[in-house]
């Protein structure tokens, strides 16, 4: 690594380095999707690890990738929540991998709620 | 698939308690549980430094809940993994548990341990990786550097430090602005900045978890403090019996010289610092600054009188300036947030924090940063959770080998500098010994006084042979041989060490005795005037008898005994002779009916 020689040589290295513990605290932005038996057997982790691509893919920091267990309504899995700061919960449900980019990227990114998908909305 | 992120951080405590209770075997099996499950790409494993809280390690935090395990073996992590890391649900059991909240408490901020702490000088222990130097400037590392060196002069720097109140956390309270502003004044162009990592209290860790867990902090503060007051050398002192300590500080000291944040020119300016670790024997007498400094020359670790101080002729003869750990570890974050934010914390005359070893008779040991003001009964138990098996409170120890014991009149106590000193105690380093009613005053003052007496130097003769005669007159009344003047003797002694002896250990050796004689008087006495030891911890004055309407005459005892102190027929019970006692026990273990105690 070169040397650093002026405070910007150093805020980039933070900025970097941020990444590497940014997974530490919980992000503005929260996605949460369910991990129970049906979660996982609907597709639950294809759906995880594709959201973790696309937030690498646009370079998103400070959104925060959660996981939870069954919440009861198993027939509408894989579920995915999205809390925006100071926004209510969203709940989107019967998710295949094709709707993830979208989420992220109307949603997450852009604060347009995806309707077609939405099954439930929390204050 | 393509890159990603780890979306989750597994924190896992390697310090050096945790690593005692078996952390090293729990990251294994991580490792072997995620990759089986394919999932070592998106959770990190991560080794941090002490999360304080000791006593339920091995600890492992989960991100980005914040979910907090305790006591994690081998045999858990699976669990762990499968629950929480894949599925999402909390492993229950492994949480750490309150009597209010019996079914766990979730979130590490929610433990009461935790939530009562102000965290400035342990800000990151627990919480970064210290061997990443990335992951200490993500937590705003070095800002502090280089604000000052591109943005302040060294007396701006120095009037920060004076502004936020800071005083030396080593024991003394001494400002620490003003002991730089003496060392910036000293004539000389050649100047050092001294860490004394040379801790060595009985029962301390403060310093240890400090170096262990935020290397960068310590050096970043020195660095802060060479500029203010024009030193270009420093030397970080620290005791070979922190081997992880000294490895931590030798591969932060590379990682930021690699960066140019350390050495020649750093970041550019005209601004060098040069950096090294000394390792000391382990003396305890290396703590006072002038043996310290003696020792670095590589002469005998022995104090010297003062006048003239360090600052104007310190190491090699030159200005140097010596503070401890937690002092260097609070000053990058003082310089980054401004003197007037330390200066918030606290009370009127002490500002800030100060970091406790907690340990002793208490349910939760371990390493707490608290407000100064808070009060021992808030550290004792909010903090430490209570007494262990919710005995009575005798006394909390405070200040080591130098401080003293405080009684529950003393448990609204403020902690800060002049309220301890006033109570007969000292802030001291920062160890914090508690006590419950099964404790003995007078084994303790005796246990700290073995210690001074062991880590005397020799130079002064009233701490050399006074501490011994000391010494020789608890034993005896421990032995049930004391005599009444004893009492006098001994606070005469004390008083006479404390105003003739040249450093720090002497002033300060006989005040555990001296305390515990003022507020204990009553335990000198049962043991000298009759023989008897109200808590039943001094061996000598305890008898092993053998209740007769138990003893079902097995003989198993007479056979074990080593000395054939115990006399009896078979199947008739059997009895002691204390004149032939040794008072080993081995009787007591070897009875089947639990027949035999001892009174």
């Amino acid at each position: 690594m070169p040397k650093i020689t002026s405070l910007d040589d150093l805020r980039k290295i933070k900025e970097n380095a941020s990444d590497l513990t940014a997974a530490r605290s919980q992000g503005k932005t929260r996605i949460i999707i369910g991990m129970g038996t049906c979660g996982i057997a609907a597709g639950a982790r294809e759906i995880m690890q594709n959201v973790l691509v696309e937030l690498e893919k646009r370079g998103l920091k400070g959104v925060s990738v959660e996981t939870t267990g069954c919440i009861g309504m198993c027939q509408q899995e894989p579920l995915l929540d999205v809390i925006r700061p100071g926004e209510p919960r969203i709940t989107y449900g019967r998710l295949t991998v094709a709707d993830v980019p979208r989420i992220v990227a109307e949603h997450v990114v852009n604060g347009n709620i995806v309707e077609d998908r939405v099954i439930g909305r929390t204050e | 698939m393509a890159e990603y992120r780890a979306r989750g951080h597994v924190l896992l405590c390697g310090g050096t308690g945790c690593s005692a209770s078996g952390a090293g075997a729990v990251r294994a099996r991580f490792e072997e549980e995620l990759a089986a499950r394919n999932m070592d790409r998106e959770i990190k494993l991560v080794e941090t430094g002490c999360h304080g809280m000791c006593e339920m390690g091995p600890i492992v935090v989960v991100y980005p809940e914040g979910t907090f395990y305790c006591r994690v073996e081998p045999k858990d992590v699976a669990e762990i993994v499968e629950e929480h890391l894949y599925k999402g649900r909390l492993v229950q059991r492994l949480l750490y548990k309150t009597p209010v909240t019996p079914e766990g408490v979730p979130h590490y901020k929610e433990i009461p341990f935790y939530s009562k702490q102000v965290r400035i000088a342990l800000a990151n222990c627990g919480y970064i990786n210290p061997n990443n130097i990335e992951e200490y400037i993500a937590r705003d590392g070095y800002v502090a550097l280089a604000k000052a060196l591109k943005e302040m002069s060294p007396e701006d720097v120095l009037q920060e430090v004076k502004t936020s109140g800071l005083r030396g956390r080593g024991g003394g309270g001494f400002p620490t602005g003003l002991k730089w502003e003496f060392c910036r004044k000293a004539a000389g162009t050649k100047k050092y900045a001294i860490c004394n990592a040379d801790e060595g209290d009985p029962g301390a860790f403060m310093d240890r978890s400090i170096l262990e867990g935020d290397p960068h902090a310590i050096i970043e503060g020195m660095m802060l403090g060479a500029y203010a007051m024009g030193a270009d050398e420093g030397y970080i002192y620290c005791r070979a019996e922190y081997p992880l300590a000294i490895k931590h500080l030798n591969e932060a000291i590379r990682q930021a010289e690699e960066l140019g944040l350390l050495g020649d020119n750093v970041l550019g300016t005209s601004f060098s610092f040069h950096l090294h670790v000394k390792e000391g024997a382990g003396a305890f007498v290396c703590g006072e600054e002038t043996a310290l400094m003696a020792s670095i020359e590589g002469e005998r670790g022995m104090p010297r009188p003062r006048p003239p101080f360090p600052a104007n002729k310190g190491l090699w003869g030159k200005p140097s300036n010596i503070n401890n750990v937690e002092t260097w570890a609070n000053v990058p974050a003082i310089i980054r947030n401004g003197g007037a934010w330390y200066a918030a914390i606290g009370t009127e005359k002490s500002k800030g924090t100060k970091v406790f070893a907690l340990t002793g008779k208490v349910k939760n040991t371990g390493l707490i940063e608290v407000p100064m003001g808070i009060t021992i009964r808030e550290v004792v138990f909010e903090l430490g959770g209570g007494i262990i098996n919710d005995k009575k409170f005798k006394a909390v120890q405070i200040g080591g080998p130098s401080g003293g014991c405080l009684t529950e009149a003393h448990l609204d106590t403020p902690v800060d500098y002049e309220s301890l000193t006033a109570a007969g105690a000292i802030m001291g380093s920062g160890g914090l010994v508690v006590m419950d009613e099964e404790t003995c005053m007078v084994d303790v003052a005796k246990f700290f006084l073995e210690f001074t007496q062991r880590e005397s130097c020799g130079k002064c003769v009233p701490c050399r042979e006074g501490t011994k005669k000391m010494l020789d007159i608890l034993t005896r009344i421990t032995e049930g041989k004391g005599k009444p003047e004893d009492m006098d003797n001994l606070a005469y002694l004390g008083n006479q060490i404390k105003n003739a002896s040249l450093c720090g250990l002497g002033q300060t050796a006989p005040n555990p005795v001296l305390t515990t004689l003022r507020y204990f008087r009553h335990e000198y006495e049962a043991h000298i005037l009759d023989k008897k030891c109200p808590a039943g911890a001094c061996q000598s004055l305890l008898q092993y008898v053998i209740d007769g309407a138990k003893c079902i005459g097995c003989t198993k005892c007479a056979r074990v005994c080593p000395v054939g102190a115990i006399a009896g027929e078979v199947k008739k019970p059997h009895v002691i002779d204390p004149a032939k006692c040794i008072k080993c026990g081995a009787c007591e273990a070897a009875c089947p009916v639990k027949a035999i105690s001892k009174r």
